[in-house]
């Protein structure tokens, strides 16, 4: 190991050996002085955001090739971050009105975000296995964090049982491809599939049993059913971090696993790849309907749109638009995870103890009586929605733009009909919110109302230049072989 | 021995490991079929490591026990926390959350 192996992963080290610190410190600090400690979480991970950004630009390999760096990572590095500083200021208020806070949150918290980066920049399966775990383990404990409320401890054993059965799948995928090439780097096997060593047959079904495993991690249908129950019952902060940056790392990992060691199989898995967007888009969006809970409600619109980032998927295996698929997933992962963020900043608003505020009926009168927002949760309904030059919109068309250039206008066609679709429940929530009279308790707190605000205000002003943005996302290219 | 009957008992212990995460409803033994599924795969690392003739696959294993040594900690204290609060740890009795 060498000084230049260790900057190209100086983020993530820093990361690891702040969450430590912040272990440490949370024996020192007072119970009433616990406020501290999010500052430094944050202050941690603001840190890490500088050194992640002034790796733009770099590229190379490390640690024997274990791990990789290009703008993808520094891209996708710098979103998981940002995310973990949004949960951050959400939990601030919220832990402390919910009895909740305990200083291993915020550690918790960094651990994850660095099992995160590490998935994002790992060069082989092993260090895949290993950085999903990484990510995951943290997440278990973050979801059973409001211990010892009954719904909190269902959703976390519920999570890490259905976690843990998807990391089997994906080792039992890693070990097939072991198997099939006789290496589990990345070069090894992309060595081993070009020069006709690798058993072709381990390899298909290691690479089905990889996408079933990640297909739980970012809640793809069939694999679906343990997200609502897990977002409902897990602390609002938490959920919000798991609908966007594991969603996030997951698809991180799914793209470059797949770009890179399987475009030769295009062919016989990017029908699986339809299948599976089409029926998440369809299944996500029909089920959200049936929602009275607002938690509920997102969860299921979180497949939903799990179901159109699957899009980018389908035609990875054609060289020409795969850049194209790249930017425009990764655009789609900055839009909706803005406008999740600020729906779930004003979910937090809402909610009181006990999971009361969170019926769809408690937000009647919200806008009336709290026009600021009020006037955000339109934005981030509409934006969900994909109504015209909002920045979700953008983040859609550009979807439908790779699949239409790739010749899959059938599942533009159904991407567009299920939008519609979405429609009905997304717009259901401002109609409440604007039509019904009724008292809603709100909770009002600076960094909540920061959030609120800021990601607003991100949604509204990326939606004017769009095509910047895209150009952005297109300069965050994968480091292929 | 050939490699496939190896990979037999590998792919028999995975499917009976599937099986019993699917069917089961007390959470310890769904924790011993995730663990026969892990296993399983550390079969098959090390049949293929043998049959390749690179050490590899038996280093992987080294790294997969510790992870699910890992995940046992974590998931046993979850299952206590559950039981505290509950006196029970039937799955089928988790309906805290419904929609």
């Amino acid at each position: 190991m060498s000084l230049s192996d260790l900057m190209m992963v100086l983020p993530i080290a820093f990361i690891l050996g702040w969450a430590l610190v912040l272990l440490l410190v949370d024996l020192w600090l007072p119970r009433e002085r616990r406020g501290l400690l999010a500052l430094f979480a944050a202050l941690g991970l603001a840190v890490a955001l500088g050194l992640d950004l002034a790796q733009s630009g770099r590229s190379g390999r490390a640690f024997g090739d274990m791990v990789v760096l290009d703008n993808f990572a520094v891209f996708l590095n710098a979103l998981y971050l940002v995310s973990g500083l949004i949960a951050l200021a959400l939990g601030y208020d919220y832990l402390k009105r919910m009895e909740i806070e305990r200083g291993e949150f915020y550690a918790l918290l960094l651990f994850s975000v660095a099992g995160m980066m590490l998935l994002t920049q790992a060069n082989h399966l092993i260090l895949v296995f290993l950085a999903v775990e990484f990510l995951s383990i943290p997440l278990y404990v973050l979801a059973g964090f409001a211990r010892p409320r009954l719904e909190s401890e269902e959703a976390a054993l519920k999570y890490f049982l259905l976690g843990a059965f998807s990391s089997a799948f994906v080792l039992y995928g890693i070990a097939l491809i072991f198997g099939a090439t006789s290496s589990a780097s990345f070069g090894g096997i992309i060595e081993a599939v070009r020069n006709g060593s690798a058993e072709i047959g381990f390899l298909t079904a290691g690479a089905v049993m990889l996408l079933v495993g990640f297909g739980f991690k970012v809640a793809a249908v069939p694999f679906h059913e343990w997200a609502p129950d897990v977002y409902q019952g897990s602390p609002t902060p938490v959920t919000s971090f798991m609908a966007v940056a594991t969603k996030a790392a997951g698809f991180a990992v799914l793209m470059r696993v797949f770009l890179n060691l399987f475009p030769g199989f295009a062919a016989s898995l990017t029908p699986v790849f339809w299948g599976v967007a089409a029926l998440t888009m369809i299944v996500g969006n029909l089920l959200a309907l049936a929602q009275s809970n607002i938690k509920r409600l997102l969860a299921y619109s979180s497949i939903a749109n799990a179901g159109y980032l699957l899009m980018a998927f389908v035609p990875y295996g054609n060289a020409q638009v795969a850049g194209q698929a790249v930017s425009s997933m990764l655009f789609y992962l900055l839009a909706y995870g803005l406008t999740t963020f600020g729906a779930w900043a004003v979910v937090v608003a809402l909610e009181q103890a006990e999971g009361r505020g969170l019926a769809l009926e408690d937000y009647a009168g919200l806008g009336p009586k709290y026009p600021w927002l009020g006037v955000t949760m339109l934005i981030f309904m509409l934006s969900l929605t994909g109504v015209p030059l909002t920045l979700g919109f953008w983040g859609k068309f550009f979807l439908f733009r790779t699949a239409v250039a790739a010749g899959y206008v059938d599942l533009a066609i159904i991407g567009l009909l299920t939008s519609v679709i979405s429609a009905y429940y997304y717009l259901r929530v401002v109609v409440i919110m604007y039509m019904r009279p009724g008292e809603p308790k709100v909770r009002r707190d600076g960094w909540l109302n920061l959030v609120t605000i800021g990601t607003a205000a991100a949604v509204v002003l990326l939606s004017v230049v769009p095509v910047q943005v895209l150009n952005l996302a297109a300069q965050a290219v994968l480091h292929l072989p | 021995m050939p490699l496939m009957y190896y990979l037999g008992l590998s792919a028999f212990m995975f499917t009976i490991g599937i099986l019993g995460v699917l069917l089961r409803r007390n959470p310890l033994v769904v924790f011993m079929a995730l663990e026969l599924m892990f296993n399983a795969a550390n079969l098959a690392f090390v049949a293929f490591a043998a049959f390749h003739k690179v050490l590899d696959g038996e280093i992987f294993v080294f790294f997969v026990i510790t992870t699910a040594a890992a995940e046992v900690a974590i998931g046993l204290a979850l299952i206590i926390a559950i039981f505290r609060t509950k006196h029970s740890v039937d799955i089928d009795q988790m309906s805290e959350l419904k929609g």
